[in-house]
């Protein structure tokens, strides 16, 4: 029987001919990864095992990018724990304040991932690799500790289901608005234990950055995880990135599915989902009702160069919205000097805008734009939980750069306009 | 292997920012995340859970973020199970690597009322609802993942395992 990118990708990594769907394998790993929270629970788990050494130190990542810079003194010592181990174990790929950025928009940029490799990574947002034609999933800090020790990971081969993309986007619709739509559609477990595999023509039209903000929330439909089929647009990115050898997967004709949907982006239009769940999804053109006290752009969602390009062309030459607060967080060291060499970085401060250095702070309620009791906001993020962003009387619409932006300047939640 | 406590019910998609609000995420220890479980959805849950008790919830519970502080508050406040129609699946690996148990049995979760006392058996995967008097059956695990549960967690099957190889 035929096998989906990602059965391939574990079989090739379990040294299997070929796996099947509910088959538990064990895998080995191209890379592990953990953050500021996620990390001293695996290296409690490491040390109390009793172990000495670390698998590889080439293919572990430690990225302090959640409650860094430290937000209080419990979060500083969650980092210097994490530095401590770091340091012990000459671990290759640690970035700390000053390299760090957001891990999910920082291990793509590295060249840390590349196609058809076999990732994990103490933080649900890991999936976002599988833009690459990677197989990567989020693991509990358990799993890490394990892998960090044994390069190697248990899973149950997950079956598919399996978009085919048609068409291509129009306007100011982007890989955001897609998978909130898909989201909206199958809902908040509508790919639970399973992969989301992404395929088509429509890919053509979706970047890099587009195509890892969707594999980003596959996560928020509940699947394991996003795969996308490797075309000339991610071998383009991988060139320059990528040192190391890579190998490209495609599903076999007859690999299984357990759901096909057909998706023609020309019909995609920017979308929002409204509090509490990610599958809560409206047209921003009929949410103008909703007045906010606070934009977000950023995470690893939409932190990246292209994100902030659009935010930028928007608010050039604007003001934001009295009683509006704008909170922009390039992802990565390098976007942040792209928004300063290519003038965004103005273009925000002058508009009234907040520029930070890359965090993941105000995304889980962390720091850097907590909300008060009754606020709402507008956020590129990728969760609106209850009490997701600060108060459990808050709100969160999340939504693309393109619309937070033009909400920020009107006060309510805006679709941009075609003449912007 | 037996768990037997009174029933705390909650509604679909419970989510780990619900379970442990990121706030208090700036330390891993067990106890003071415990003191902060459920305060989102259910203020009063530390405070009245007991140990032993149950938790019984809808579909996709522990949905979200990856925190593996989400099953550790559970486990640390004292629930002994946690039964749902279906489970998150980062949360559930991460409750099995860590010893919290669980079980996926959708009529339970139907017929489970808030305050019930309830027996499991997690050999056979039976459900006992001792104040209504019936019961129900949970898939149990496959043999796999009974290993790390029966080892203790993940750390000490991987550790059972290498001792094993160097032998």
């Amino acid at each position: 029987m035929g096998m989906t990118m990602t059965q391939k990708i574990l079989a090739a990594h379990a040294g299997l001919e070929s796996v099947t769907a509910g088959q538990l394998i064990e895998a080995k790993l191209d890379m592990v990864l953990g953050n500021d929270i996620t990390s001293p629970v695996a290296i409690q788990e490491f040390e109390k095992a009793g172990f000495q050494q670390v698998f590889d130190r080439t293919k572990i990542s430690l990225v302090m990018d959640h409650f860094a810079p430290n937000k209080d003194i419990k979060a500083a010592q969650q980092t210097k724990q994490s530095r401590e181990f770091a340091n012990k174990y000459d671990i290759l790929n640690f970035y700390d304040v000053g390299s760090m950025g957001i891990e999910h928009a920082l291990l793509p940029e590295k060249g840390l991932v590349g196609a058809g490799d076999c990732v994990i990574g103490a933080d649900s947002h890991t999936c976002t690799y599988g833009a690459l034609g990677a197989f990567s999933t989020g693991v509990g800090s358990t799993d890490m500790a394990a892998g960090m020790a044994t390069g190697t990971c248990w899973f149950k081969v997950p079956s598919a289901i399996r978009f085919n993309l048609v068409g291509q986007l129009s306007g100011w619709a982007s890989g955001k608005d897609v998978i909130l739509t898909i989201i909206g559609m199958i809902g908040v477990d509508g790919a639970l234990y399973k992969s989301m595999e992404f395929t088509g023509s429509g890919l053509a039209s979706l970047s890099m950055d587009d195509r890892l903000c969707m594999a980003n929330m596959a996560i928020e439909a509940g699947a394991k995880n996003g795969i996308f089929e490797v075309d000339d647009i991610t071998i383009a990115y991988m060139k320059d990135r990528v040192q190391k050898p890579y190998t490209i997967y495609q599903a076999d004709p007859d690999a299984q599915y357990d759901a096909e949907y057909t998706i023609d982006l020309s019909t995609i239009v920017p979308t929002v989902a409204y509090p509490h769940l990610p599958e809560n999804t409206h047209p921003a053109s009929e949410s103008k009702h909703i007045s906010i006290d606070q934009v977000v752009i950023g995470s690893c969602t939409n932190g990246r160069s292209s994100d902030m390009e659009i935010a930028a062309k928007i608010l050039k030459g604007k003001k934001i919205a009295k009683n509006v607060r704008a909170i922009v967080i390039p992802a990565t060291q390098k976007i942040f000097t792209e928004c300063i060499q290519k003038g965004w970085m103005e273009t925000f401060v002058e508009a009234g805008c907040v520029v930070s250095t890359p965090t993941c702070g105000p995304c889980l309620g962390g720091y850097m734009g907590i909300l008060a009791q009754g606020e709402r906001c507008v956020a590129t993020t990728n969760r609106n939980f209850v009490g997701r962003m600060g108060h459990v009387e808050s709100e969160v619409y999340l939504a693309s750069p393109a619309v937070a932006a033009a909400s920020a300047l009107t006060g309510y939640i805006t679709a941009p306009k075609e003449e912007n | 292997m037996q768990a037997k406590g009174f029933v705390h019910c909650y509604p679909d998609n419970v989510d780990t920012d619900v379970i442990i609000p990121a706030r208090y995420l700036n330390t891993p220890n067990a106890q003071e995340l415990a003191a902060h479980c459920m305060e989102d959805i259910d203020p009063a849950f530390p405070q009245k859970v007991h140990r032993g008790d149950i938790m019984v919830a809808g579909w996709n519970f522990g949905c979200g973020s990856s925190r593996e502080h989400a099953p550790l508050a559970i486990k640390t406040s004292g629930i002994s199970c946690v039964i749902a129609k279906t489970f998150a699946r980062i949360f559930y690996r991460n409750a099995i690597n860590i010893g919290l148990a669980i079980l996926e049995c959708e009529e339970a979760a139907n017929r489970i009322q808030p305050g019930d006392e309830v027996q499991i058996d997690f050999d056979s995967g039976t459900i006992t609802n001792l104040t209504q008097q019936e019961s129900y059956q949970a898939q149990p695990f496959p043999p796999f993942i009974q290993n790390i549960i029966q080892k203790g967690g993940l750390m000490n099957a991987i550790q059972s395992k290498e001792d094993n190889t160097h032998e």
